[in-house]
């Protein structure tokens, strides 16, 4: 019958549609986060970057005079997936809830953690106990005053078995009784959060965590007015009367997918320093669209970290010099699969290490003055990492660790090897690079397998792989984000690389009080995970974004975060 | 009349049912879920999550839970957009679509139809060259090729319209345009060829013979009947336009359903892939039906109830 077949068809039709959308498509933004840090990049009015432009000098020729209208504009590409502190656990939602909300500390634009929530906190001398004084003026947005009790109900929110979105709640771990509290059924009153009074916190931590205060910074930190969400369970979908927030700013509107809007809150206890009235976030998803508009002077900002610029606009904007680049905390690299033949072999790993050109990569291919990654921990955390622990493209010494570690695997030559990576047109040219540096210099065939983001994750999650190739941002300022990621199989750890020294020395580090005597713990633990190369490392991320002469003090941290607070507009 | 009808809604829900258990099970089978992520979770949070979710029941059991839920048109809230509702996720989406797409469809129309008429009277003569010469380029170009064209001309060159998102009518135009392109190309063709059919049948050269008016010829005895296969074709147009989107609504900022749609697929939003595909499916179902009956209107020889309806 023909309406028969007619649905037979659209049917078979769409389940095609489905499979091939299946096949393609994006990938998640590498998963970054938090807040500023280390204000080492120039300012753009400052800049002493001769090829400024005649506007650049016009600007600040017109001295620190305020622009009259202080709207600025900015593209953070997609809808926020949750602007609930507690469950948000992505950049886009993060770029929002810095501006909105706020934590006990906030780090400033010069990197460093100030107060502010907390006026005031005292620690005990064996650093496990903070006790935080609340400001008399902090105010949430209806009125109400921002008390103790608000993030003790917060985090203990977030702690809540119940509540099971909360993919961060691991942020919370360093308190004490938090994971018990989770993940094992303990009572939430065990966690070590109390509130003594009105405006007093007490925080006891499991360990003494050097990096605490930068983690209180952290909007998985932030606290939400007990007394109008208690109870309500969507309070974070839409913007209402209960969407009440203690940040900088006050979220006015809020279109899905489409645009937010965010205004100075006159009762923010910093209100004078606050000096943009509005902030317009826009969806944009499409780089070439937002650049344009950047162009054509609809938005004020380009790129990183809320954004990104397209590939093939990188080299054009470097040479007319209107690109900025700072560091990122973050490494770019090979994972091997430790356990299948011949990467179980560490001289082969060494061999293909080794091997790879990065000055190269990040020369021609990625193009934005990435530091090429011979070492772990990226340098805006470790100095020491510029230097790196084995010589880039060192071919000679690759092909001697070739040669040895045929012969410890009885092998002539080595077989064909699969290098996997994730759909994205970065990845791709920096596999085929490095595919031919690996055919030229080692003589091993090596084919490229591309997947599309969950599949790949799920291939490496697997173990279904030899190499491929993998990201790692830092959540905070502090060496133990990268280190602590190979301290055991599983989780983010797709190397099955295990090392009972290694794992020793991580967890010394945590009980350590002495901040340089824990630098040499963790130098030492790094030591031995670059002399068994369970990675290749490949470069440290850069930030690089375009903004608008006027704009001013808006830094672009090592951590990826960007915060509106200190940030105006001058006059042009 | 209501039997047929009966019987073709009789269809749609089968049809429906189809689609929705293939996705279900092309669904989970794709590898990876809606919670992974490169920071992976712990495995305890990740246990809840799943408990939380019913990701640890009986696969029948999710299997009728999606059947019932999809039914009653409540999917529950979206994986990725924590909290949201799908349905309020698709009610706020669909209108950009809808107008884009209804813009879209009327440029598609008329001016494919258009091109093809003066395409088909001017036969192998200079119009009908240019007429096709733009067909061909249109239903060659791809359509986000075209918008990056529009975008650069009308918007970054002339500065006459906007370059992205959609908050006026004006920032509409570009996007209509751009999506129309290929179908309008396509339109043109079939309305050309058809139109040169008709053109030559022995009733038009009665109606002429007759005296008639060239005009009158043309406009009232060759398009109406010739405007059939444009009719039939409306249906699989409806579907381009709506699921073509997305390229367009990605381009031009447009937060529309389209995006929704492909982008639900990437991240494994589950529900989300469940309400969009639902809701595309009932919508082209039934466009598909209406056109089915417009068919009849038009066309009086076909007479859709004819088989059994009639006696």
């Amino acid at each position: 019958m023909k309406w028969k077949s007619w649905s037979l068809l659209l049917t078979l039709l769409l389940a095609l549609g489905v499979l091939l959308a299946a096949c393609s498509g994006d990938e998640p933004a590498e998963s970054e986060d938090d807040g500023t840090e280390e204000g080492n990049t120039e300012e753009p009015a400052e800049s002493e970057d001769t090829e400024g432009t005649e506007e650049d000098t016009e600007a600040s020729a017109s001295g620190d005079g305020l622009a009259a209208d202080q709207t600025f504009d900015i593209n953070i590409r997609t809808e926020p997936p949750s602007l609930h502190p507690g469950l948000a656990s992505d950049t886009t939602s993060g770029a929002v809830l810095y501006q909105i909300f706020e934590g006990l500390m906030r780090i400033n634009q010069d990197g460093e953690v100030e107060e502010a929530m907390a006026e005031s906190y005292d620690v005990s001398d064996d650093l496990l106990t903070y006790t935080f004084h609340i400001r008399e003026d902090a105010v949430w947005s209806n009125g109400d005053p921002v008390t103790a009790g608000d993030f003790e109900y917060a985090w203990k929110w977030v702690l809540n078995p119940d509540n099971a979105d909360t993919d961060y709640a691991y942020q919370l771990y360093v308190i004490k009784g938090a994971q018990a509290a989770k993940e094992e059924g303990a009572s939430s009153d065990d966690i070590g959060v109390t509130a003594i009074d009105e405006k007093t916190l007490e925080v006891i931590l499991e360990q003494p965590t050097p990096y605490f205060l930068d983690l209180t910074a952290f909007y998985t930190y932030y606290p939400v007015n007990q007394k109008v969400v208690e109870g309500a369970t969507d309070w974070a979908l839409n913007v209402t009367d209960t969407y009440v927030t203690n940040g900088p700013f006050l979220i006015e509107s809020w279109a899905h997918k489409d645009q937010i809007v965010l205004k100075k809150n006159p009762e923010y206890w910093d209100a004078d320093t606050v000096k943009l009235e509005t902030i317009n976030m826009y969806m944009i998803d499409d780089e070439n669209t937002s650049l344009e508009m950047f162009n054509s002077g609809e938005l004020d900002w380009a790129g990183d970290p809320t954004d990104a610029l397209p590939l093939s606009a990188i080299p054009s904007l470097k040479a007319d010099g209107s690109l900025n680049i700072s560091p990122l905390a973050g490494v770019y690299y090979y994972a091997f699969n430790t356990e299948v033949e011949p990467f179980n072999n560490v001289n082969i790993r060494k061999a293909f290490a080794l091997a790879i050109n990065r000055e190269g990569i990040v020369q021609s291919v990625t193009q934005r003055e990435e530091i090429p990654a011979m070492a772990l921990v990226p340098p805006s955390i470790w100095e020491e990492s510029e230097e790196g622990y084995f010589k880039d493209n060192d071919v000679e010494t690759a092909k001697e660790y070739l040669a040895t570690g045929l012969e410890e695997l009885g092998l002539e030559e080595l077989p064909a090897i699969s290098l996997s990576y994730n759909t994205s047109e970065a990845h791709a040219a920096i596999a085929q690079a490095v595919q031919d540096m690996w055919r030229q210099n080692l003589g091993v065939e090596v084919t490229l397998n591309n997947e599309e983001w969950n599949v790949y994750l799920d291939s490496m999650s697997a173990g279904n792989f030899q190499t491929g190739r993998m990201g790692w941002l830092a959540d905070f300022n502090d060496a133990i984000n990268f280190i602590e990621l190979f301290q055991s199989v599983g989780g983010n750890n797709y190397t099955n690389w295990e090392s009972e020294e290694y794992s020793n020395l991580i967890e010394q580090s945590r009980t350590e009080t002495d901040p340089d005597a824990r630098k040499e713990i963790l130098r030492e633990a790094e030591a031995i995970f670059m002399e068994d190369l369970p990675i290749a490392p490949i470069y440290f991320y850069t930030n690089a974004w375009l903004s608008k002469d006027f704009v001013k003090d808006l830094e672009v941290s090592p951590l990826g975060g960007v915060q509106f607070k200190w940030a105006y507009l001058a006059e042009e | 009349m209501v039997k047929y009808l009966l019987k073709r809604i009789g269809y749609i829900i089968l049809s429906l049912f189809l689609i929705v258990t293939v996705t279900f099970i092309l669904m989970k089978a794709a590898p990876g879920g809606p919670f992974a992520s490169e920071r992976a979770l712990t495995p305890a949070i990740e246990a809840q999550m799943n408990e939380a979710y019913g990701f640890n029941d009986p696969i029948h059991e999710q299997y009728f839970t999606y059947l019932i839920n999809a039914f009653t048109f409540d999917f529950g809230p979206s994986f990725k957009y924590v909290g949201q509702e799908v349905t309020e996720i698709i009610g706020r989406s669909f209108p950009y679509s809808l107008i884009l797409g209804l813009e879209a469809i009327f440029i598609a129309i008329s001016f494919g139809v258009l091109l093809g008429v003066l395409a088909a009277v001017q036969h192998n003569k200079f119009g009908d060259y240019m007429a096709m010469v733009i067909a061909v380029l249109g239903i060659s170009v791809p359509s986000f090729i075209m918008a990056a064209v529009l975008q650069y001309i009308f918007a970054i060159y002339l500065q006459v319209l906007p370059i992205a998102r959609f908050e006026s009518f004006a920032h509409t135009i570009l996007p209509a345009i751009a999506l129309a392109t290929t179908p309008l190309a396509f339109i043109a063709r079939l309305m050309r060829s058809s139109m040169i059919d008709v053109l030559n049948r022995d009733y038009i050269k009665t109606a002429k013979s007759k005296g008639l008016s060239e005009r009158v010829v043309t406009y009232k005895h060759a398009l109406r009947n010739a405007i059939l296969p444009v009719v039939s074709y409306l249906g699989p147009l409806v579907v381009t336009i709506l699921t073509g989107s997305f390229v367009i609504e990605k381009i031009f900022g447009i937060p529309g359903l389209g995006s929704e749609f492909v982008v639900s697929v990437t991240n494994r939003d589950y529900t989300v892939i469940m309400g969009t595909t639902v809701f595309f499916s009932v919508l082209l179902l039934f466009s598909i039906l209406i056109v089915d009956l417009l068919y009849g209107l038009i066309d009086p020889r076909i007479k859709v109830t004819s088989k059994e309806g009639d006696k």
